[in-house]
């Protein structure tokens, strides 16, 4: 709730708090967990092995009859692999920079409100 | 109406086995992980601020179709494939490209540029306290009515999954939303909307290839769909005169180009807060200027994963066929549980799990927008700006955290009253066309007249409501004889007509504000400079351009069009 009213508050959360706490507070490691591209690889890992065990397992001829055929859970499970393996390499490659101070006292003179 | 509801949809119940749940609470968990680093990493403005500076534009762009991509756009989409047939493709490629392209070009820097928080302050710029206070109110009836039609969904599907009447499942989906916003907050939303744009992403394209695959593929589809009650016409996209019931086909495209593709879809997309809201937290002028282009390439893409689907259920479901044999309900069920039927009869257990993480997903996507957007107006331009200025910021912050448990406890009402209309998306367009209408007609003669006053703007808008509901009125009671898809073009043409005339005439008998208030409000009185923006650093490179992004999605949309003529 904290966080969902500081996006609207006008004042006190605005430009001088954000001076105060920021600028000398060292690079958080809560930037990097918090790169979104690693979610996405985590979910689509995981959904891709279950899926992919599934349609290697427990695929019957219900489960055909369903689909008209097509194994979907085995074919959804290696494309969502396929997909966390690109997110992940994205990370890898491209990794989250941490703010240059430069950055930070831009954010901290920064005039516009936090808003979402 | 909600008994006959239960009862009918049991056998609409979905067959989820153990593993199904587990990636159901694998996505939850996720979802609340989110809301839980949000809260420790995000301890001061500058912490929320960089999370977001931190972010490429194309997830902006996601997060922003995101917001739309909700429950009811997918039910309700769905059952318009089902119904109307390709026709339906409209809605996207008329009804939203054009509209998220001219919001990205030529709107957003008068949005990004006047440092307006919210929509209704930018009016108060521009124009006056007033017309700020009608539109906050207004925007925060509309919000919770959108909100009910979202919970509603949810309560659809929680009876699906799990059986429980509606009565019992739209309050405690209330509780369920209560609790993600509470934990998540605002400062989680951008990265659970990307999350759950691939999530709802990996419910419809196994979906689509399924079906496909059990029609017999796209010939087979073409096949079926000549041969049912809609006939050959429902595989083309012009002239639509299904869609508009309007027999003339010239006057049917211009009722799809001016009701759908200019006063419908540029009301919804350049002036609906929670949209812009999103393109409003851009880290930069650029960047807020392509949030919507670049959102508007999966917007464009989408239908092929959910108007197919549609169309694929009317032909292989013998609930849904009889249902449009019929030309409506059945047994109590309705073009609205295409989605759900679909899930039920084409997705083996596995991949049925994530489709139900999936819809889960995008009916928190539409109602936490609605919610967020709904306590930001309250709390900022009615109650701070209005009814108790002056207080503590704490005192707001508290406001906040209330509006937020009355929203979802209003929104159950309104979700009742969702549950009693035949077809969600003719619902949340007549809605749409009452409050969105209006205020598109104000903003755009307000950005390009700087004659307009501000007690022009109120006066036309609320003229402008008026005339939408009054139309709505007229369709309800058979004076004007129209469908209610027709019946919502033809209000928010009305809305558009009358709010444009009524502030015109007001304003000429009125004293304009000077021209010195308006720079950055009003287009020919802001010089270009302040209209572009710059192209370094993160902006730099050619495919940055929001002019070359708007292109090629143009261009996109042309051929889409060509090939499902």
């Amino acid at each position: 709730m904290t966080d969902s009213s500081e996006g609207h508050n006008p004042a006190g959360t605005g430009p001088a708090d954000a001076m105060q706490t920021g600028t000398d507070a060292p690079p958080s490691a809560a930037a990097n967990l918090f790169d979104l591209r690693t979610i996405i690889a985590l979910l689509f890992l995981v959904y891709g092995l279950v899926l992919l065990i599934m349609g290697l397992v427990s695929t019957d001829a219900a489960d055909l009859a369903k689909t008209g055929g097509s194994n979907i859970n085995l074919d959804m499970g290696i494309g969502m692999l396929v997909v966390s393996l690109l997110f992940g390499l994205w990370v890898v490659l491209r990794p989250l920079k941490p703010p240059t101070a430069e950055q930070l006292a831009e954010a901290a003179s920064d005039d516009r409100p936090p808003g979402h | 109406m909600t008994s006959i509801l239960a009862q009918a949809n049991a056998d609409v119940r979905l067959d989820a086995s153990a593993v199904d749940y587990l990636l159901v609470a694998f996505y939850f968990l996720l979802v609340l992980g989110i809301g839980y680093m949000a809260r420790r990493s995000v301890s001061s403005s500058l912490d929320f601020l960089l999370s977001g500076r931190s972010m490429p534009a194309w997830v902006t762009g996601l997060a922003f179709i995101s917001a739309n991509l909700g429950a009811l756009e997918l039910i309700g989409m769905m059952a318009n494939g089902a119904q109307y047939g390709i026709a339906t493709v409209h809605y996207y490629w008329i009804g939203a490209i054009p509209a998220m392209v001219f919001l990205g070009l030529v709107m957003m820097p008068f949005y990004y540029g006047s440092k307006a928080r919210s929509v209704p302050e930018f009016l108060a710029k521009r124009f006056n306290r007033t017309t700020q206070r009608i539109q906050g109110v207004i925007f925060a009836v509309a919000s919770i009515l959108i909100a009910g039609v979202n919970l509603f969904a949810l309560g659809l599907i929680i009876e699906a999954l799990l059986g429980w009447p509606l009565t019992v499942a739209i309050p405690v989906a209330a509780l369920v939303v209560l609790a993600y916003t509470t934990l998540g907050g605002l400062s989680a939303a951008i990265y659970n909307e990307v999350l759950q744009f691939f999530v709802i992403l990996a419910l419809l394209i196994p979906l689509t290839l399924v079906g496909l695959n059990r029609v017999g593929g796209w010939n087979g589809l073409v096949e079926k769909v000549t041969a049912g009650p809609g006939g050959a016409e429902q595989l083309s996209s012009w002239p639509g005169t299904e869609l508009t019931e309007i027999a003339n086909p010239v006057l049917s495209v211009i009722g799809i180009v001016f009701g759908l593709g200019f006063v419908l879809s540029f009301g919804y997309w350049t002036t609906n807060f929670a949209e812009v809201q999103r393109a409003l937290s851009a880290k930069s002028m650029s960047a807020a200027r392509r949030t919507p282009i670049i959102g508007a390439f999966p917007k464009a893409l989408i239908p092929l994963v959910v108007v197919i689907p549609g169309m694929i259920a009317a032909v292989l479901l013998p609930q849904i066929q009889a249902v449009k044999a019929a030309g409506g309900s059945v047994n109590g069920i309705t073009y609205n549980d295409s989605l759900t039927l679909l899930m039920k009869d084409l997705l083996p257990n596995g991949i049925l799990g994530v489709a139900i993480a999936g819809l889960l997903a995008a009916f928190m996507a539409g109602m936490a927008a609605n919610i967020s957007s709904f306590n930001t107006v309250f709390t900022y331009d009615l109650w701070q700006d209005w009814i108790r200025p002056g207080k503590s910021d704490r005192y707001y912050l508290q406001v906040g955290r209330w509006v937020t448990v009355i929203g979802c406890v209003l929104a159950i009402g309104t979700a009742f009253i969702a549950s009693g209309s035949q077809n969600l998306m003719d619902y949340i367009q007549a809605l749409f066309s009452f409050f969105n209408a209006p205020l598109f007609a104000i903003f755009i003669l307000g950005l390009f007249w700087k004659r307009m006053t501000g007690t022009a703007a109120w006066i036309g808008l609320l003229s402008g409501t008026v005339a939408a509901v009054a139309v709505d009125l007229l369709v309800r009671f058979d004076v004007l004889q129209l469908s209610n898809q027709a019946g919502s073009f033809v209000g928010a043409s009305a809305a558009f007509i009358v709010g444009v005339g009524v502030a015109a005439l007001v304003s000429l008998s009125g004293q304009p504000k000077p021209e010195a208030e308006l720079t950055g409000l009003v287009w020919s009185l802001t010089p270009r400079s302040s209209r572009t923006h710059t192209a370094e650093g993160d902006d730099a490179g050619w495919y940055r351009s929001p002019q070359l992004l708007a292109v090629l999605v143009l261009i996109l949309v042309v051929v889409l069009y060509i090939i499902f003529l």
